[in-house]
């Protein structure tokens, strides 16, 4: 139980923490970081109304609250439960969690190709990421996948629907960036995807931030295509005097060239300040940015494969003269 | 004859009309509301009844009235879900086609008894026919001065519209309606916050079904506790079946809970009988959702006592043994109907009508189509039928909205209670297709009631 009235104390994993009444289950794991945040593909802090969809944040409330003690009988989302004083859950640690969330990455690789070798989201796909942390390695499924033509939305912008996972971010995005409805969900069911009307492109400065906010290559930056696997890069952390957005963003080298620009993402792989078009697809001279360094990649990600993760301290003369 | 309340008068020539309607009674329920009953007196005689939700899920109907939040200075609404589609249900088609002034005595009641001054009736985009009958209804309760401002004097204004939907099962879903209601993409919401606190335009809303609204008006009428009289245990009141499949006299029957099944299915007063002398197979008793009851569990339960045609008695034993008596779609199979052939075709149909929001509904319901379907013609394993048992668990419960586990229950109940027949399909790919009409062995039918 909370000692402080004003933040309520939840248990997730074993690991007690103090948060803001309100906090949802998932954010509350986030603050305490490590094993016992869940998986979440759909979820994305900064879009309002996003989550509860892709169903592999699903987490067992062993105790409901210090009021209520009784556990919830199903599983619950927990990006979109809030969590009560005195809750206990489990994540990792409860069996009927670990059953549900292989299922839910069985059915989300049900209709997703395996074309990761020419997919350029590979090595940095959450999708890829849950299914080696969840999934197995062979498919029960022996129907034919779902496919879909690939569309161009806009000049920049490519959708290959034949990808998706249907986490509903981009309508998001582009719901709550513009105030037409331009990109929605066009029919049901499995059949349902992604559209803009009529392939109607997409015209707003900010609506590049798809393309950072989809967990899987079903939206990608035509600038960038086939140009280089992404743990060939090197990624800087730079700035730029810039109108519309913060200007704060990471350049993804080759060699001194800049393969591609995209926002800054937190260790939950959410976008933490949008940028705007002009900054993401047309500022691609180094001249036009302020270095700041080489940005942290976890050691575990396979983009940190590539990189440097330290320059060379400036008192090392041996290395400087080389 | 069992008591009749709803259908009571149905069989009166011209009993939509208004005139008619008002000449056998109707409408008194408003005035003796109006007049007499403050708003949570007719919540109260709601409570006393005991009516649970006629939709399918039996939550008690004034308990759900009872959960609606009523802050200051926010319209509150009632909306009525008549969005019937689920397969083998068409009780509420004919009672809003037969007798609509019912229903919208019942809005009366009900919006008064929650103090919504707009109420909506969500009905289903293929019953057009319908909606123009309700339609004109409205329009005669309107100029009689049922509806409208200051409705009979009592200073209590309602506006009554109808809307319909476009065809979409999950439309049927409380929080999907709303959406759909509200004009956006049928898709059901995250709950909480529930619909009696944020639901239609994030105010408190309640939606009900059609029936249960209809028999807020006997309740008012008769009082709440003669209308608990009637039935059985916490299963009161009379319900309307949609009897249909392999029986001599499908249509809808109003029964007084507690009937038994067994005299359900073969009185004459009601479904019987097996059509053309056949022996009688599986049953489903509450719409293509619920599991389904082999013949053995039918007349009995697991324990040998009578099965009733109530809440309890239908969900006794739980899934293992058991079923629910869910919306009253009450559809019977005869020993030529192929189990495995249904549940495809069911799975069919929840695979065409998951909106595709979560992802095990939308990926897992095409997939055990697929795989109820390979089964079908021929070309399964046996390693498919413990496949679509896992599958089906990894649906149910794991969704946003309940269609998950209404595409994971046939699925389960079939493959629990009619595994040789999968087998028997995957044994016999070829005799399966010949004779397509499931299997029967004398073992089969070694418990059939005389």
């Amino acid at each position: 139980m909370s000692e402080n009235p004003e933040t309520v104390s939840v248990t997730i994993d074993g690991k007690t923490i103090q948060v803001a009444p309100g906090t949802t289950i998932l954010n509350a794991a986030r603050q305490i970081g490590g094993e016992v945040v869940p998986p979440a593909m759909c979820y994305y802090s900064s879009l309002k109304g996003s989550g509860g969809k892709c169903r592999t944040c699903l987490v067992e409330v062993s105790k409901g609250s210090e009021k209520d003690p009784r556990p919830m009988p199903k599983l619950v989302a927990s990006c979109s439960t809030t969590v009560m004083d005195g809750m206990e859950v489990k994540n990792k640690t409860s069996e009927r969690v670990v059953d549900a969330r292989g299922g839910v990455v069985e059915f989300l690789l049900l209709n997703h190709p395996l074309d990761c070798p020419v997919c350029d989201q590979a090595g940095e796909c959450k999708l890829q990421d849950l299914a080696f942390e969840h999934g197995k390695s062979k498919t029960r499924y022996e129907f034919k996948r779902r496919e879909f033509d690939k569309i161009d939305i806009g000049p920049y912008i490519q959708l290959h629907m034949t990808r998706c996972i249907m986490c509903y971010r981009c309508v998001h995005t582009a719901n709550q960036l513009t105030d037409k409805r331009e990109h929605g969900v066009l029919h049901r069911g499995d059949a349902a995807e992604i559209g803009t009307f009529i392939e109607k492109s997409l015209e707003n400065d900010f609506i590049g931030n798809v393309i950072d906010v989809c967990p899987v290559g079903a939206l990608t930056d035509k600038t960038f295509r086939f140009r280089s696997r992404v743990w060939y890069t090197k990624p800087m952390d730079a700035n730029c005097e810039c109108s519309k957005c913060s200007g704060k963003a990471v350049l993804w080298m080759v060699g001194n060239e800049i393969a591609r620009v995209t926002g800054r993402k937190d260790e939950n792989g959410e976008v933490t300040e949008f940028i705007c078009n002009e900054c993401r697809f047309d500022k691609k001279d180094l001249s036009q940015w302020n270095v700041e360094g080489p940005r942290k990649i976890e050691r575990s990600s396979v983009i940190s494969a590539g990189h440097y993760e330290q320059t060379a301290p400036e008192h090392t003369p041996l290395l400087n003269k080389a | 004859m069992s008591k009749k309340l709803l259908l009571e008068h149905i069989d009166v020539e011209g009993i939509r009309t208004y005139d008619v309607y008002r000449k056998q009674g109707g409408y008194q329920a408003v005035e003796k509301a109006l007049k007499g009953m403050s708003s949570d007196d007719v919540v109260e005689e709601v409570k006393k009844s005991g009516l649970r939700g006629r939709g399918g899920a039996g939550f008690p109907t004034g308990m759900k009235w009872s959960f609606l939040a009523k802050p200051d200075g926010v319209p509150r609404h009632l909306l009525c879900n008549a969005d019937e589609s689920e397969p083998g249900t068409f009780k509420d088609r004919y009672l809003m086609e037969k007798i609509p002034h019912l229903l919208i005595e019942g809005m009366i009641l009900s919006s008064y008894a929650l103090g919504a001054n707009q109420s909506y009736i969500y009905i289903r985009g293929e019953y057009m026919f319908v909606m123009r009958i309700v339609e004109q209804a409205i329009a005669e309760a309107y100029a009689n001065g049922w509806l409208g401002k200051n409705i009979m004097g009592s200073g209590f204004d309602l506006d009554l519209a109808i809307t319909p939907g476009a065809g979409a099962y999950i439309c049927g879903e409380e929080t999907a309606l709303i959406e759909s209601l509200e004009g956006k993409r049928g898709n059901p919401r995250m709950k909480p916050p529930f619909p009696a606190v944020k639901g239609l335009w994030q105010r408190p809303t309640v939606v009900n079904n059609v029936e249960t609204i209809a028999a807020v008006v006997p309740i008012i009428q008769h009082g709440g506790d003669a209308y608990a009289a009637i039935g059985i245990g916490r299963s009161t009141g009379t319900k309307l079946i949609s009897a249909s499949g392999n029986i001599n006299k499908p249509g809808v029957y109003e029964i007084e809970l507690g009937l038994p099944v067994e005299e359900f299915i073969y009185s004459e007063e009601y479904c019987g009988g097996i059509k053309n002398g056949k022996r009688l197979k599986a049953l489903i008793p509450g719409g293509s959702s619920v599991p389904v009851l082999p013949h053995y569990l039918i007349c009995k339960t697991a324990a040998g006592e009578p099965r009733l045609m109530s809440y309890e008695s239908l969900a006794d034993g739980g899934f293992a043994t058991g079923s629910m008596l869910g919306s009253g779609g009450f559809i019977v199979y005869d020993e030529d109907q192929c189990i495995v052939r249904n549940t495809w075709n069911f799975s069919r149909f929840y695979h065409h009508e998951s909106c595709g929001q979560c992802s095990p509904c939308r990926e897992g319901t095409g997939w055990m189509e697929k795989v109820l379907h390979r089964i079908e013609e021929g070309h399964g394993t046996m390693e498919d039928i413990d496949l679509l048992w896992d599958i089906q668990r990894k649906i149910e419960g794991n969704t946003i909205c309940p269609l998950g586990d209404a595409a994971a229950w046939p699925v389960a109940a079939a493959i629990r209670h009619f595994r040789e027949e999968f087998e028997w399909h995957i044994n016999e790919p070829k005799l399966s297709q010949e004779r397509n009409y499931g299997l029967v062995t004398e073992k089969t039918f070694d418990a059939q009631p005389a």
